[in-house]
């Protein structure tokens, strides 16, 4: 098993954030894991992205070509890198900020409002979220109590309050993924 | 236990429990979390110091000073910064201090971009600064790797009394990985009684003179002999130090050769093509700083072409042709400017060159 | 015969390779006997400098180490990070101060680095052959200003010790010269109370010490302590601009 994906938006989206919690459940789970981010000046309210493998095998090159899975928070970056996905790949998207929505039919296409299930559960900083539920949903990668698991781990006491909005979001950006 | 860790974290957190208790640094990006990290966790070790220099200038010669005084200590930068720091590093070599040399590389020539590139291979492998001296240079290729290897720098800079480096590319120091940073003893078995102390030895010491750090010698036989001595350890590293990664080149048709992050693309194109039938194996050299020449010469002994993979102009590449003496044909693959190669692009190389 | 000198065991028992008449000679003796007197040669380290005191460590009689051009208070720095309780010391012109190595001059007293610089000005580059200075004075001959005009400091030379002084933290900073007997003594009181500083921990100090270069000022070394005399103390004027001695 190797998987590999991007997730790209603009700072303050909370792009890192969710790479890191992905390939932190991986490692978790005993698997080989890599997170690797774009840096620099762009990180300060413009473009950023994460690209995460995890895998059985030994993991190659960090940086990820052509990601099974496409996380796009916003316009930019679904023009960037939408076209990277190969046929088979699945593109998940923030529909709140994408207005023109990705028309390939050799991927699978899941929309989820992202920061309307963040507002909808009171924290409106919780965009990242909905797409991990997206996520978990389209890939079976974990399951929800493994991500728990890792927040709690990695959320200190100062922010173990958010545990249960987020998870909430990511519930409600699962089912969206369903439907 | 492992946990997801920055490349720049792993390193600075592998130095402080290898018993580095001096770090002097100047910021610049992508290394920037190293020095970080070290502001907060340096002053809590027992006599840690921490010093944001005024300039990479500055840093590395407060680096020769504490490591004159018989500390262990190290400083990290990139490109522009390691330009500046040449100077001081020929004087660590001269003086036969010990030192660790973080490069988390980027592009260049010049302030180049921050984006990760493996051009400054020259600067580490071929002397950078003036006169005679070799570094023994240490290429990771993982965070687990950048972090162990860092702590054998230390070791084998106080075993031979002499600066090495970490020759890693930003996406090293840029990614995260699984890492465990083992603990090392600290209280090394070096006895470092050539360091200023001050006359009055410390109890337990065996030192018995005054002692005199430094390069100069300005009586030219005296200095010659001092150079061949400096030469005697270098082979000395030479013979004893290489190390490398041979992943199935016995059977191999082609030889891919690359190091730290070019490794790891080389090792994703070998597993593409492996499985469309090509025979691909991939030569990783760990130290660049004394190469694994006669390795490499051996591991690609049977092989049909070698393909030379660098996000550089192509620098180890003179380091592959020495190696191969003429033996192998041998083509080249890299980007520049802070491009990586991507995997494709090798895979490509590999397939013109099964087809000729 | 009654016994009416002995040389300080802190100055090693060594010809020095200063030229006639200079006066780096009268400079070290003081900052040995200083270090004697203080109880603290055992837990003394020099370090030298590029210039023509790059051989200082030869002559000090403790621990040295050396340093690249400008860079000896960024190698005290790390000397004395490492031993808080050992004396260190730079011994450095003004070519190696105040040139090239102003950047570290200047922050290792914004650092207020409990360490002690004797800051040796000639106005000129000595080792290198006479070439022109930070320091040089307006219409002083060098190598480098065959025609007495100071590229270098067209606003008149670097004054470093009243730089200096603008800074906050450090504890001691003077000017001093040794061009006769009553001048050598304010000499070394000052640099006595410089170490004193570094001793109890009170933080930065430097003495500057303006010297003569009778070989590359093309004079006698009666016409060159003369000529500091006249020349020199109206432009750097002697005096402790912190913490004077007590």
């Amino acid at each position: 098993m190797e998987f590999k994906m991007v997730i790209a938006g603009f700072g303050g989206q909370g792009v890192l954030i969710a790479g890191q919690l992905i390939a932190e459940t991986g490692l978790n789970k005993g698997k080989n894991v890599s997170w690797m981010p774009a840096y620099g000046p762009e990180m300060r309210g413009g473009a950023a992205n994460c690209s995460v493998i995890v895998s059985d095998e030994e993991i190659g090159a960090p940086v990820v070509e052509s990601p099974d899975v496409l996380v796009a928070m916003n316009q930019p970056s679904l023009d960037t890198f939408g076209k990277n996905v190969p046929a088979g790949g699945c593109i998940i998207y923030n529909s709140d900020l994408i207005k023109n929505a990705p028309t390939r039919d050799d991927v699978t296409l899941v929309a989820v409002s992202c920061n309307g299930i963040a507002n909808s559960v009171e924290s409106p900083k919780a965009v990242n979220m909905p797409i991990l539920g997206a996520v978990l949903e389209m890939t079976k990668l974990y399951t929800m109590d493994d991500m728990k698991q890792t927040m709690e781990q990695k959320f200190g006491a100062k922010r173990a309050h958010l545990i249960e909005s987020n998870l909430k979001a990511m519930e409600l950006g699962r089912q969206a993924a369903i439907a | 236990m492992k946990k997801l860790m920055k490349g720049n974290f792993a390193i600075a957190e592998a130095a402080i429990q290898a018993g580095c208790r001096g770090f002097f640094g100047y910021p610049i990006t992508p290394q920037n979390e190293l020095i970080e990290y070290m502001s907060v966790e340096m002053p809590k070790q027992d006599g840690g110091v921490f010093i944001q220099a005024e300039s990479e200038v500055a840093a590395i010669n407060m680096v020769f000073g504490a490591s004159g005084a018989g500390a262990r200590v190290m400083t990290s930068s990139s490109g522009p910064g390691l330009s500046l720091k040449q100077e001081g590093i020929s004087f660590l070599a001269g003086a036969e201090l010990p030192a660790l040399i973080v490069n988390i590389m980027r592009a260049g020539p010049g302030l180049g971009g921050i984006q990760p590139a493996q051009a400054d291979y020259f600067q580490a492998t071929k002397g950078g600064g003036h006169g005679d001296y070799s570094l023994l240079v240490y290429a990771p290729a993982s965070v687990q790797e950048a972090a162990d290897l860092t702590q054998k720098a230390f070791d084998r800079a106080d075993y031979y009394r002499m600066p090495t480096m970490i020759l890693a590319d930003a996406v090293i120091g840029q990614m995260m990985e699984p890492c465990e940073v083992k603990s090392m003893d600290t209280r090394s078995d070096f006895d470092k009684v050539w360091a200023v102390t001050g006359t009055k030895a410390e109890p337990g010491s065996k030192k018995e003179k005054r002692s005199i750090v430094k390069s100069l010698f300005l009586n030219p036989d005296e200095l010659n002999d001092h150079n061949k001595k400096l030469q005697r350890k270098y082979q000395a590293v030479a013979k004893n130090e290489v190390m490398f990664e041979a992943d199935s080149c016995e059977d191999a048709d082609i030889v891919l050769v690359a190091y730290g992050t070019s490794a790891r693309i080389c090792k994703s194109a070998a597993k593409i093509t492996r499985e469309l039938g090509y025979k691909v194996g991939v030569f990783r050299p760990i130290t660049v700083s004394p190469y694994p020449y006669s390795q490499l010469k051996e591991a690609a002994s049977g092989c049909k072409e070698v393909i030379v993979v660098e996000m550089s102009a192509g620098q180890m590449l003179l380091d592959v042709k020495v190696a191969m003496e003429g033996s192998k044909p041998i083509s080249f693959v890299g980007e520049m400017g802070g491009i990586m190669p991507s995997p494709s692009q090798v895979v490509e190389a590999i397939k013109k060159a099964g087809r000729e | 015969m009654a016994k009416n000198f002995t040389k300080t065991e802190m100055l090693a028992d060594t010809a020095t390779h200063y030229c006639p008449g200079c006066t780096h000679g009268i400079i070290h003796r003081l900052v040995a006997e200083v270090l004697e007197e203080l109880g603290v040669m055992d837990r003394s380290i020099a370090v030298a400098s590029v210039g023509c005191s790059v051989l200082s460590y030869d002559y000090f009689n403790c621990d040295g180490i050396e340093s690249a051009h400008g860079r000896a208070p960024a190698v005290a720095t790390g000397v004395k990070r490492m031993h808080p309780d050992k004396v260190v010391f730079t011994y450095q012109g003004d070519g190696d101060l105040a040139s090239i190595g102003m950047a570290e001059t200047v922050h290792v007293a914004a650092r207020n680095e409990n360490i002690t610089i004797i800051f040796v000005n000639n106005a000129i580059y000595g080792m290198t052959g006479g070439q022109m200075a930070p320091t040089s004075l307006p219409g002083m001959v060098t190598t480098t200003t065959q025609d007495g005009k100071i590229s270098m400091n067209e606003s008149g030379p670097i004054k470093v010790s009243e730089m200096l002084s603008q800074i906050d933290g450090p504890a001691h900073i003077s000017r001093v010269s040794v061009h006769d007997i009553k001048h050598m003594i304010k000499a070394k009181n000052a640099i006595k109370e410089a170490f004193k500083c570094q001793i109890e921990g009170r933080g930065f100090s430097m003495v500057e010490v303006l010297s003569t270069c009778p070989i590359n000022w093309n004079k006698t070394a009666e016409e060159s302590l003369h000529w500091l005399k006249d020349n020199m103390i109206p432009t750097f004027p002697l005096g402790a601009f912190k913490g004077g001695a007590k």
